[in-house]
């Protein structure tokens, strides 16, 4: 299986920090805006986010964690359907700013899937997506993201694999992947 | 493991261990949902269930219909009472002209043990056991389970009793398969005429002695007497069995130990459970009828899930 590295260890911290960055430039403070991981993946992101602002703001921000699967597009047009993940909204939306988080953005339905999943909790006032890879011209609805950590051009056979610390792995590495038909 | 190996839930009897924890780890996220502002999600918006009680319920069929909305199906219902089975119609001819309609889903209860399983081999559609005479009652248990999970934070190695009426109790054979897939030991207890002869092939306890039971549970599943099944008389008086099987303060206060008191409802009250017992915080009656939903929902959404025809 051909792989290419697009992020290591230390460019992704470049990145986060990039990121991190960026939010506090059109975020202030955080005095009015929250943090959502979308699940499974987007959560360690956000976590890692979060954790980068907290230091550099010194003080808490708001993270929640929201599962999409009953929001899903695709619910009986897969042959399994998706076990449900915890979703954990500790605070109020109605009126915030969110920023939802996640590692990959490629078709844009589970963003779509997000919005859907988030009006359950109320009307925020501006909605903004930061990601760490797009996988550019693979849109099958219009959603593009506010942030992004890097742009990547893909094949549809080709998978991006997020191996970060907190998933068990040894050291944090972006790949491209070839997937052998 | 992310499905079920089934397209209807007829009986606990068929399912795996594997697939009560994927269903109870299905529920856990909705039972999440039914905690938000918005309860409500849209994963069925494109099925249509039709609930077909051919027998009372009030509990089962407003559980079964909730669930059903939260999850945006489209639903109808259907009663015996009030249709043409009172002119003639046989089950399958009014089930196969419902379906004709286009509905994906029965969620059927009926008199007669056995009839989800007959419809299951003649129709196209998922089917969902409410309550089959009394043979089982499928979801009753998996939310008995999905309530003790909650309570004790594992079913494996608990001892849960069921008390009373074991004879006609639907909820007390899927209870069994269901709390013994999970790891549970089970006892049944009740007066010799409402256990039926061979229960002990199942592989539980039997007892006879209330307070013998009650010292030796952690969980006591209590049942409700069902007069109308009893087509001969199995115990003397109400008042008699109340004083030898009632479950009531006084004797629970004699144990040196506090057990988890259940009761799949309706109650009767002062008859199978006395009111404070019924009331009082080691009763989880109440989660029962909110846990009952979350798991009717996941039960629709694992099986309507499977990839449409």
């Amino acid at each position: 299986m051909q792989k290419r590295l697009l992020l290591d260890g230390k460019l992704l911290q470049i990145t986060i920090s990039r990121l991190c960055q960026h939010l506090i430039e059109n975020h202030d403070d955080f005095a009015n805006t929250v943090i959502l991981g979308l699940q499974p993946r987007g959560i360690y992101l956000a976590e890692r986010i979060k954790k980068t602002l907290e230091a550099e703001l010194k003080k808490t921000i708001d993270l929640g964690y929201l599962d999409t699967t009953f929001h899903r597009d695709d619910f009986r047009r897969r042959e399994d359907p998706l076990k449900p993940n915890q979703t954990k909204v500790p605070f109020i939306i109605e009126g915030k700013n969110v920023i939802v988080v996640d590692d990959v953005l490629y078709t844009g339905r589970s963003v779509r899937a997000a919005l859907d999943a988030m009006t359950t909790f109320g009307r925020p006032a501006k909605v903004e997506l930061l990601v760490l890879i797009d996988r550019m011209y693979s849109r099958d609805i219009p959603v593009e993201a506010n942030y992004i950590g890097k742009k990547v051009n893909t094949l549809e056979s080709q998978k991006v694999k997020v191996e970060l610390k907190e998933q068990g792995s040894e050291k944090d590495n972006i790949w491209l992947i070839n997937i052998p038909e | 493991m992310s499905q079920l190996n089934t397209k209807h839930l007829l009986g606990i009897k068929d399912l795996t261990a594997e697939e009560i924890n994927l269903i109870f780890e299905t529920a856990d996220g909705f039972k999440d949902v039914l905690n938000r502002p918005i309860k409500k999600v849209p994963s069925l918006r494109d099925v249509t269930v039709a609930n077909v009680f051919f027998e009372n319920s009030t509990r089962t069929r407003l559980s079964f219909e909730l669930a059903e909305k939260r999850l945006s199906a489209d639903v109808i219902n259907f009663s015996s009472s009030s249709s043409s089975v009172k002119k003639g119609e046989t089950l399958l001819d009014t089930v196969n002209n419902i379906l004709s309609m286009k509905v994906d889903m029965i969620v059927m209860r009926h008199s007669s043990p056995g009839a989800p399983h007959f419809l299951a081999k003649h129709i196209d559609a998922n089917i969902i056991n409410a309550g089959d005479g009394t043979h089982e009652h499928p979801t009753q248990a998996l939310l008995d389970s999905f309530s003790i999970r909650e309570k004790l934070g594992d079913v494996a190695g608990r001892k849960v009793v069921i008390v009373g009426d074991i004879l006609h109790s639907r909820v007390a054979l899927s209870n069994i398969f269901a709390l013994q897939k999970l790891g549970a030991e089970v006892m049944v207890c009740g007066p010799a005429t409402l256990l039926p002869k061979h229960i002990s092939s199942l592989g539980v306890k039997v007892e006879l002695d209330i307070r013998k039971a009650l010292e030796w549970c952690d969980v006591a599943n209590i049942l409700r007497i069902q007069l109308e099944r009893q087509k001969m008389r199995y115990f003397p008086s109400l008042r008699e069995y109340s004083q030898h099987y009632g479950v009531n303060k006084q004797l629970l206060d004699t144990l040196n130990k506090e057990i988890v008191i259940m009761h799949p409802g309706p109650i009767n009250r002062g008859v199978e459970i006395t009111s404070d017992v019924a009331d009082s915080d080691h009763s989880i009656i109440l989660q029962q009828v909110e846990n009952g939903v979350a798991v009717r929902m996941a039960v629709l959404y694992l099986l309507a899930g499977k990839k449409a025809g």
